[in-house]
């Protein structure tokens, strides 16, 4: 879409800034709102017209909300949801990948296909008989529903993200190694591994959020267990009812606590984000 | 393009099959089997269970369960009141968030495209929301629609506008959900610039030596080019739209007056507010259906109009 005219052009391109500068503003000024409000005092919050900057800054707040709910242990629960899904998706979702990148075996496409096909699956249909079968093993009130899948890698996204990936590695390279008596486990340990950093890193950041997140699950099959709550779901239970929000400026401080792990990750791997992103777009 | 690699890859493999003692297909087996388990155990297990389910009264307060036919499913479609009011709700939802989506974030990749400077800036900013905790999202967006502390009547007031009760008037609370949607675009948009930076500069020279302008290259060369990745964007929003549970859960939970019980926040009440199980299964069996054939048409209909080079 060039513009041959050089004054058509600064005057086009000047415009697309204008454009995306307000856009850019839309979409950054909910988090500022939450920072901003989430250092005021409560009868700051109820201000109107709305004021930007906390007069004065509260930096107790974040003292506060320790006190005023189980932060520390929620974010303990969390770091065990967190854990067994960057773990499952890093180690099994690869090493499943591995076999349906790089092994032939028959019925493989289909299988693969199959895979492919529960990514559409929305969850709620498998909500219910997933709460039976739990209650019928009594893992109901543990922690087991939200690892144990994970832990097999379930997540059909990052199999589908990692054999985009293994599948660009040089075959060549295997075939060398197998000439030198490497088994086939040995090759994707050691070989395709080493050479998949940049995919296993987003695909460990793409975990880190989903297990972040985790909500419906730990709400359903943890309902009875309080103290096993994960940040996601004890946010959740600060909050009053449908559309309130009581304590905002705790609430606030609490939700930027949360997002702010998900910002350092992003800032410090978002070469990794871009390339995960990219990658599952534009080989799908 | 994946049928070439795959014959190339035959070629390779069964050259190597021969060095090898154990049987090649068993190695296979034996790296997709923790899959394997988990998809039979959690995922195909569950879904024929919950059509066994969907034919029952069961309710999991001990009662034993009864089996009443088709009972559930005719209940659903001619009795139960709120049903098609959450049927016309998901569609609402699905029906403008997605397209919406999907045209917002392809001109913000057009416009990133344009060769103009701060393109990684601004990528980064359009993402950065998409990183945001959903939960914690959700919580900042209620406050950011409250009627009397929020900022979006803020800024309507600084338009000149009335103020909207966003959450609790049954006309708004859809579109404020919709608005919510819009601000997690990022991936799409992601997706859309690396496709649109993967289209050779050479075809833009050709039209321009034949006289096209920007209007015909959009229409003739990136639009037809951009269609894989356009079928692309459009499964996975298709696939986030029908897993909006949260947003309508935390936020409004269905209300006010039902204005946004989406499908899956009916199929939870009864499930878990009601403990009507049986019932609950049939809805999820249709759900499951309905996904079903909707992924079918689109993955069909994409011949027609998905160009492959």
């Amino acid at each position: 879409m060039a513009v041959r005219n050089p004054t058509a052009r600064v005057v086009s391109h000047g415009l697309l800034h204008l454009i995306l500068m307000t856009g850019s503003i839309l979409m950054l000024i909910p988090l500022v709102w939450t920072v901003s409000t989430s250092l005021k005092t409560p009868q700051q919050v109820a201000v109107w017209p709305p004021e930007w900057i906390p007069n004065p800054v509260m930096w107790s707040n974040y003292i506060d909300i320790f006190r005023v709910a189980p932060v520390m242990l929620w974010l303990r629960n969390s770091l065990v949801l967190v854990a067994a899904e960057v773990l499952g998706s890093v180690i099994t979702c690869s090493f499943v990948a591995y076999g349906f990148a790089r092994v032939r075996f028959p019925g493989r496409d289909a299988i693969f296909l199959l895979l492919l096909s529960t990514l559409m699956m929305p969850y709620v249909v498998r909500l219910i008989p997933l709460y039976v079968i739990y209650n019928q093993i009594g893992w109901i009130n543990t922690f087991l529903p939200v690892t144990v899948p994970q832990l097999l890698g379930r997540n059909p996204f990052f199999i589908f993200l990692l054999r985009q990936f293994f599948m660009g590695i040089p075959e060549e390279l295997s075939d060398a190694a197998r000439i030198d008596g490497c088994s086939e486990f040995g090759i994707w340990w050691r070989i395709v591994m080493p050479l998949s950093k940049p995919a296993l890193a987003a695909v460990a950041i793409f975990a880190f959020r989903d297990s972040w997140d985790n909500f419906l699950a730990p709400l359903v099959y943890m309902a009875g267990r309080p103290d096993l709550r994960p940040l996601a779901v004890g946010l959740y239970t600060l909050r009053g009812g449908a559309g309130q929000l009581p304590d905002t400026h705790y609430l606030m401080a609490l939700s930027t606590l949360m997002i702010l792990p998900m910002l350092i990750i992003f800032a410090l791997g978002q070469r990794y984000f871009i390339q995960g992103v990219t990658l599952s777009g534009l080989k799908g | 393009m994946t049928g070439q690699s795959t014959k190339l890859e035959r070629v390779v493999t069964t050259r190597s099959t021969r060095r090898l003692k154990a049987p090649r297909w068993l190695i296979g087996y034996v790296f997709i089997a923790p899959w394997l388990v988990a998809f039979v155990a959690f995922e195909a297990y569950p879904i024929l269970s919950g059509f066994y389910h969907s034919f029952t009264d069961w309710t999991a307060t001990g009662r034993a369960e009864r089996f009443v036919g088709f009972d559930n499913y005719i209940e659903a479609f001619t009795r139960d009141p709120l049903f098609w009011k959450a049927v016309s709700n998901t569609i609402y939802y699905i029906g403008v968030s997605v397209p919406l989506g999907i045209v917002v974030a392809f001109a913000l990749a057009l416009m990133l495209n344009s060769g103009i400077h701060g393109t990684t800036l601004y990528r980064t900013i359009y993402y950065l929301p998409s990183v945001v905790p959903a939960v914690a999202a959700v919580i900042v967006w209620i406050f950011i629609f409250e009627t009397r502390r929020g900022i979006l009547n803020w800024g309507l007031e600084l338009l000149g506008l009335p103020a909207i009760r966003w959450l609790s008037d049954p006309a708004w609370a859809m579109p404020a959900l919709i608005i919510m949607s819009l601000w997690s675009i990022g991936a799409s948009v992601i997706i859309f610039l690396a496709g649109l930076q993967g289209i050779p500069q050479e075809l833009y020279e050709a039209a321009e030596v034949d006289g096209a302008n920007s209007w015909h290259n959009l229409w003739r060369i990136t639009v037809p080019l951009m269609t894989p990745t356009i079928f692309f964007n459009l499964i996975m929003s298709l696939v986030a739209a029908f897993q909006a549970f949260n947003n309508a859960f935390i936020m409004t939970n269905g209300g006010p007056n039902n204005a946004t019980l989406l499908y899956m926040l009916h199929l939870y009440n009864h499930a878990f507010r009601y403990f009507r199980m049986g019932y609950a299964s049939a809805l999820a069996v249709v759900l499951f259906l309905v996904v079903f054939g909707l992924t079918y048409f689109v993955y069909r209909s994409s011949r027609r109009w998905v160009y492959y080079s």
